[in-house]
């Protein structure tokens, strides 16, 4: 029958693309996975058929405290201050130009332009040049002596200032007080919308970790023998700085893209309400924006996380100060010859990752499909 | 273009302008470097444009990056053509030929275009070694089209979500069959999502470094791992990085202006909300 043929023909079309990504991204990610789990490493690491022995959870364990693996620690705290302060520069610098450029100015086609370009540049591109702009003793430093001022002293990437330290010791504490924090957020959030019972499952949780830091059990349980201090890398700032640059332009397309996409009625009707601009965005364009700033978070969100590129060249992968987990993975993995940890530092951020994407991607496509 | 410049509006213009010349801060000191002779380059006088025009930066990193840049056309083109011809196949298959678990497999292909690449790059590698495909830049065209394949499959799957499914259907009445209905009905359609999608990905694999640099070797190599070797080595003269930053971005650039339209739109489809 000619349908079932077509239909043949369908699936021997899609077959060859469905067999590519289910070796090469699942079958990969398990191999992966499993190398983790091996001592693969140092002696005959290029070996095509090396001699794997299993380890276990050893490499991770090893990872999080191990004596030899602080700076893994000390990149994965990179990784989320740059997480944060890079989504978070980009969402305000963002808004803020798509909310000029809605103003229904003159040569808007130019300034979107200009903000919108570094987005086609390659990070290795914006890490040469924002190298030379962030250069210690020139570039943005020596801007002051234009007008007669002292240059300014900021090392940029090559700063070795920490603030915000912390022991990792500790982490078990901290990790206590922030479950406490969030399981009560979201009991206190049921107990308001009046859900009960919801509101005791996110409170037996939230108490019990309460309890467990105020008996000063959590306290006592060390994370790694010595203390460890981590910080916030002021390094950080520069590569941020760069990376907002680039793709803060991104960030101002879907912002304006969601501005257009409101119904003028709306701001009409409360504008005859009495509300004046401040008052329209605060309560009518903010409001109707909060999808478009998911999509922006969890799109900026899983770049930051993964970034490497930018990294590499603006600091170099060897500038421990800016080091992330993907910089990490890629000198343990090729400089190192230690393939199983760099598949272990590979599997923690796929993880990572995962944590943003998957319940990103799952409330996008069931809203789809509740549309269709 | 008859508006009038209202006085309310000072403010937001005088906040754009100022904007506008902070973003294009790197691009000034860029060009005024790579103009400069080396002797000229100095810490201090670093904003202050050149005194001669010195096209000597150039000169050099074009015979340094020639046959890299020729290494990345090679690899982008290629590797575009294929994963956005697979990408318009799997994307009319998976919009107009709806099978059994195709609302599995379609989160599945998706899911690959997010993973940090460092999470296959070990058995990639290994793998790439094992078939003799390792350091060449065909091995590197191989990881580009296969992971580039969730993307533009996203991406043509969204654009022919919005033709009709009647037309096909007529069509298919009409005794089209799977084949004859792709190139007389969806391919002559399809210009809009072939821009898109072939600007995106050029642009992408142009721009690419993981891949690049863990899967080549020199001779092989891409404009963005010789640009990374160039500006990492501390002894060099800057007007030579920043003359190559220069050559190593002008195709992108030049897409992105000559066609920033369709590179918008990829943008924002990628964000999933086709």
């Amino acid at each position: 029958m000619k349908y079932q043929r077509d239909r043949i023909y369908a699936v021997l079309v899609l077959a060859p693309s469905l067999v590519l990504l289910a070796i090469f991204v699942y079958g990969f990610i398990a191999h992966t996975f499993i190398t983790s789990t091996t001592d693969w490493g140092q002696g005959a690491a290029l070996a095509l058929e090396p001699e794997l022995n299993f380890v276990g959870m050893q490499n991770y364990k090893a990872l999080f405290t191990g004596f030899l693996d602080a700076r893994f620690r000390q990149d994965l705290v990179n990784m989320l201050f740059f997480t944060v302060l890079f989504v978070g520069g980009s969402l305000v610098l963002g808004l803020s130009l798509a909310i000029l450029l809605d103003q229904g100015i003159r040569g808007e086609g130019f300034f979107r332009t200009v903000f919108l370009f570094p987005m086609s540049l390659s990070f290795i591109v914006t890490g040469t040049v924002w190298r030379w702009v962030l250069q210690p003793r020139g570039g943005v430093n020596v801007l002051p002596t234009l007008i007669g001022l002292p240059p300014a002293a900021f090392l940029w990437t090559t700063s070795r200032q920490q603030i915000l330290r912390f022991d990792w010791q500790k982490l078990p504490w901290y990790l206590a007080l922030a479950g406490v924090v969030i399981f009560g957020l979201v009991a206190y959030h049921y107990w308001r919308i009046r859900r009960r019972r919801a509101a005791a499952i996110a409170g037996i949780p939230a108490a019990a970790l309460l309890a467990w830091i105020l008996s000063g059990a959590a306290y006592r349980l060390n994370a790694v023998l010595l203390p460890e201090p981590h910080g916030l890398n002021l390094a950080l700032v520069g590569i941020v700085l760069a990376a907002m640059w680039q793709m803060s332009g991104y960030t101002m397309a879907l912002f304006l893209a969601g501005l257009r996409g409101i119904p003028d009625e709306l701001r009409e009707a409360a504008k005859v309400d009495g509300c004046n601009r401040l008052q329209v965005y605060r309560f009518v364009e903010l409001p109707l924006l909060k999808p478009v700033m998911l999509s922006a978070v969890i799109v900026l969100g899983h770049i930051a996380l993964k970034a490497f590129d930018l990294i590499f060249a603006m600091a170099g992968p060897d500038n421990g100060a800016t080091s992330v987990p993907a910089v990490l993975m890629y000198l343990t993995t090729f400089r190192g010859n230690q393939l199983a940890k760099g598949a272990a530092i590979a599997t923690i951020l796929l993880l990572m990752v995962s944590a943003l994407i998957i319940p990103y991607m799952a409330s996008t496509l069931r809203q789809r499909g509740a549309e269709r | 273009m008859s508006r009038r410049i209202r006085p309310s509006q000072v403010l937001v213009y005088l906040a754009l302008i100022v904007l506008a010349i902070i973003y294009l801060v790197p691009v000034y000191m860029t060009v005024i470097t790579s103009l400069k002779p080396p002797a000229e380059i100095n810490l201090a006088t670093a904003w202050q444009p050149p005194t001669v025009l010195d096209w000597e930066g150039y000169a050099t990193a074009w015979t340094q990056f020639a046959p890299k840049l020729k290494n990345s056309f090679v690899l982008a083109v290629t590797a575009t053509l294929l994963s956005t011809f697979l990408g318009s196949l799997n994307g009319y298959v998976l919009s107009k030929w709806q099978f059994r678990g195709a609302h599995v497999v379609f989160p599945l292909i998706v899911f690959g275009m997010f993973i940090p690449y460092q999470s296959i790059l070990i058995p990639l590698f290994q793998f790439l070694r094992k078939i003799n495909l390792y350091g060449g830049i065909t091995g590197l065209v191989v990881a580009h089209v296969v992971y580039g394949l969730p993307i533009t499959t996203l991406l043509f799957r969204n654009f022919y979500a919005e033709i009709p499914n009647e037309l096909v259907e007529s069509s298919w009445m009409d005794g089209a069959g799977f084949f004859q209905i792709y190139k007389s009905l969806i391919l002559p359609l399809s210009a809009p999502a072939f821009v898109v999608t072939v600007i995106w990905q050029f642009t992408q694999i142009w721009n690419e470094f993981l891949f690049a640099v863990t899967l080549t070797q020199p001779a092989a190599q891409p404009i963005t791992v010789a640009l990374a070797n160039l500006a990492g080595g501390q002894a060099v003269q800057w007007n030579l990085p920043m003359a190559g930053s220069i050559l190593a971005a002008l195709p992108t650039v030049l897409v992105y202006i000559l066609l920033g339209r369709y590179f918008i739109r990829g943008l924002l489809a990628g964000s999933l909300k086709g």
